[in-house]
């Protein structure tokens, strides 16, 4: 190593967010001294503490580093930055047995109500945010995260933009998780379903997400491949139609600066299109599009094949993101939401089942001539099984969205069930496969062990079967009951009849999450195991050229 | 040149991308969502809804912040076995002033679009403080700390202000003794009872928990649930009214 040749300087990005989170710090201090209730109070201080945090992080780290910036290439190979990729995997993995075990307690409390412990902060209605906040936004997202910076970068061939820019995303991002998820506890809430965030929350994730597309698309804009990676697109698309989707459904006024409490500015029926445009979307660009993106790169990376059909993906796209944004409105069938709106909806829903299948088959025949490979890499199997409920769960969304279906599925436990299958089964899995094989890469390890992967597939599988069952008799079940009559004319059973019911499916129902969360917690182990203890993958003697 | 070839543009070309993907995405939502700010039957107006009191704006928050709607529906669909077991079907109307809206999505338990006046003030307060105390296969979490809490009166005028700034018809009248209407509307023997019901015609003024003393988050939630589905009298409602 030569000595430096340049003087050691902060870098702008250095200084300004050093300057920022001072300010900030200070800010937070005097909210939450002015604070008109405690959960605010409490959020402000917690704003103040990260930002004193952050802000002797970033001087720390500059009196650590060398004079020069990381290069961006070291003999002519990009110099990949994976810190922000290990922590958003392992925040991952953490944010995932903690939504687990939430949702595990509240599918218990529906079974066993005496659960709820009579407290505030134990109801139902209060964990049950924290539970779909948990397992989509701090599970998902951070797999999100850390595979679309990984993809992002191999495949550009580029290292991250920015320095502080990315850690400012993910760390920045799981603030926003523990701001919301403390909220839900203490009663903050939007009541906006997947939208509970408040104000506050809501304006401090607009800054991180907008940061989080620019990092994302300046490392695409200095890409050294003259295509863009079919995976980059999906990404693209979620990163941006999020950003839309969080701004459209939240603009709240809040009562006061100091205080909690907002008021959406939507307000009834227009105010439950702009819920659903955003719900339904929530579900097609976060834990779809986006995850159909570590199909894109994860699968043919697993299996060493290529893509089975570039001109698919290119249809599979366009048409996947054009028609998903239309079906919000089968959420709100038989409402006071117009009827033509309803039809639409639901029209554009089953539409939405071609393009579904289209990228369940590219998936899957992306297998083809490495079939084999199924019955030795559980990792593969994990990511293939998943594409196969991603093929279930978008048929039967589009059969639930038919108004004649759905009213009978509606309010009932059958929707539960679908959502499942799609969560376990398609997000779930093909994030377990995801992290299966990043840990490893990331960490430059060799997996721990591919029998508990093994075993971590068989105990979740039968832990989504007994779960999707379990619901689909209840919520059929449910739904029938509601409906039947006497040969008299009178309804034949009265609510709590129905209730009573479900009593032995929410037992089921808790025993399948109960075997999920056993999986996810084989899983952190054999992670765990990984990177403290794994040997390093061996490296081939002479470095490999890519083909060009 | 191909299709195929054509579309390289945007393969090659990140800010193009960026722009198809808004334009794509921006196409439905503006179909669906626009004309609900001009159609007849999303903005229709009838006869006897009015904005919540202040009590039963804050029995509201609180159903929101205890995640009621996660398990309660409030819109009943016009079929045969939901207008028979809750009333009428709910009109757009009747959640015009709703922000946010609670139509929810689950029946876990049974709707609560046309509660009020279904059960007695007593009924709901034991009820809420340990639900299987009356029904005893319910899964609903007790609450018997809302009768323990009071409501916050001063602060509640700030809300009625920022809901008139989202659009909720709120008088300056309405808005300048919400803290005295709030205190009124659970105290028959108030002397402010004559002006609440001058500024809210028809509301129910009763002491709702049952407890002397200033009102609690149980006066306020019974409030709210009292008078659900009730503004609409569907005896002299003109169906036709609101036809294109």
């Amino acid at each position: 190593m030569s000595p430096s040749s340049s003087a050691k300087s902060m870098t702008i990005g250095e200084s300004g967010l050093a300057v920022v989170f001072t300010v900030t710090a200070f800010l937070c201090v005097i909210a939450s001294a002015k604070a008109l209730d405690a959960p605010f109070a409490f959020h402000a201080a917690l704003g103040a503490a990260a930002s004193v945090a952050t802000v002797f992080v970033i001087l720390n780290r500059y009196f650590g580093r060398p004079a020069e910036l990381p290069p961006q290439e070291i003999n002519g190979r990009p110099n990949y930055n994976f810190g922000p990729i290990k922590f958003a995997s392992v925040m991952a993995m953490v944010w995932g047995i903690a939504g687990f075990t939430v949702g595990l307690l509240i599918a218990s409390q529906l079974a066993w109500p005496a659960l709820n412990f009579d407290l505030p902060w134990t109801s139902f209605g209060r964990l049950r945010p924290l539970h779909t906040s948990a397992v989509i936004f701090a599970f998902g997202g951070n797999v999100l995260l850390a595979t679309s910076f990984y993809v992002v970068q191999k495949t550009c061939r580029a290292r991250l933009a920015g320095e502080l820019a990315p850690w400012f995303v993910v760390v920045g991002y799981n603030f926003f998780i523990v701001i919301a998820g403390t909220g839900y506890l203490l009663g903050v809430t939007q009541g906006k379903e997947y939208a509970e965030p408040e104000w506050y929350s809501d304006l401090w994730l607009t800054i991180v997400w907008v940061t989080y597309l620019l990092v994302f698309l300046v490392t695409v804009i200095k890409r050294k491949e003259p295509h863009i990676f079919v995976a980059n697109w999906f990404y693209l698309a979620f990163i941006v139609t999020i950003a839309v989707l969080h701004l459209g459904n939240n603009p709240a006024l809040p009562v006061s600066f100091f205080g909690s409490k907002s008021y959406i500015a939507w307000g009834g029926v227009q105010d439950a299109m702009f819920q659903w445009w955003y719900g339904h979307n929530a579900v097609g660009f976060f834990l779809t599009a986006g995850f159909l993106a570590i199909m894109y790169y994860f699968i043919p990376k697993r299996a060493e094949r290529p893509i089975y059909s570039y001109r698919l993906s290119i249809i599979h796209f366009w048409a996947l993101i054009f028609l998903y944004i239309w079906a919000g409105p089968h959420h709100l069938h038989y409402t006071a939401l117009p009827d033509w709106t309803q039809t639409l909806g639901m029209t554009f829903s089953i539409m939405l089942w071609m393009p579904s299948w289209g990228g369940m088959i590219n998936g899957l025949m992306t297998l083809s001539g490495a079939w084999d490979k199924l019955r030795t890499d559980p990792v593969l199997r994990m990511l293939v099984v998943s594409v196969a409920f991603y093929g279930m769960s978008t048929f039967e969304g589009p059969m639930m969205s038919i108004k004649v279906v759905n009213s009978l599925s509606h309010y009932t436990d059958w929707t539960i069930g679908h959502v499942h299958s799609g969560a376990l089964g398609w997000v779930g899995f093909v994030s377990f496969g995801a992290l299966y094989c990043l840990v490893p890469w990331l960490w430059d390890r060799r997996l721990y062990s591919l029998k508990l992967v093994n075993w971590h597939f068989w105990v979740a599988t039968l832990g989504i079967v007994l779960y999707i069952s379990a619901m689909w008799v209840s919520g059929i079940l449910q739904g029938l009951m509601w409906r039947a009559y006497t040969s008299l004319g009178f309804l034949e059973y009265s609510f709590i009849e129905t209730v009573e019911a479900m009593h032995p499916f929410y037992i089921i129902r808790a025993a399948g999450g109960a075997l999920f969360l056993i999986g996810s917690l084989i899983m952190a182990y054999n992670l765990w195991m990984t990177v403290r203890a794994g040997e390093a993958e061996v490296q081939s003697p002479v470095a490999l050229q890519p083909a060009e | 040149m191909s299709f195929w070839t054509r579309h390289q543009i945007f393969e090659k070309n990140s800010i193009i991308l960026i722009a198809g993907i808004l334009v794509v995405i921006a196409i439905g939502g503006l179909v669906e969502i626009t004309p609900l700010f001009y159609l007849k039957s999303t903005i229709e107006v009838v006869d006897g809804v009015r904005p919540y009191t202040p009590l039963e704006l804050a029995g509201r928050n609180i159903y929101v912040r205890e995640g009621c709607y996660l398990c309660h529906s409030q819109m009943i669909r016009p079929l045969r076995d939901e207008v028979e077991r809750y009333g009428h079907f709910s009109l757009a109307a009747e959640s015009m002033y709703d922000h946010p809206f609670q139509w929810g999505s689950k029946r876990t338990g049974p709707d609560l679009a046309r509660v009020g006046a279904k059960y007695s003030d007593d009924w709901h307060v034991t009820h809420l403080t340990n639900p299987r105390a009356i029904v005893p296969q319910s899964v609903m979490p007790g609450y018997p700390f809302l009768a323990k809490t009071e409501v916050d009166t001063a602060g509640i005028a700030d809300h009625l202000k920022t809901l008139r700034i989202v659009g909720v018809p709120y008088s300056e009248d309405q808005i300048a003794n919400a803290a005295a209407d709030m205190k009124a509307q659970a105290e028959p023997d108030n002397t402010g009872v004559d002006a609440f019901t001058k500024r809210y015609p028809k509301a129910v003024v009763r002491n709702f928990d049952g407890k002397t003393g200033a009102p609690s988050e149980m006066d306020a939630l019974i409030a709210y649930l009292q008078m659900l589905g009730t503004l609409v009298d569907f005896k002299i409602y003109n169906e036709k009214a609101n036809l294109r």
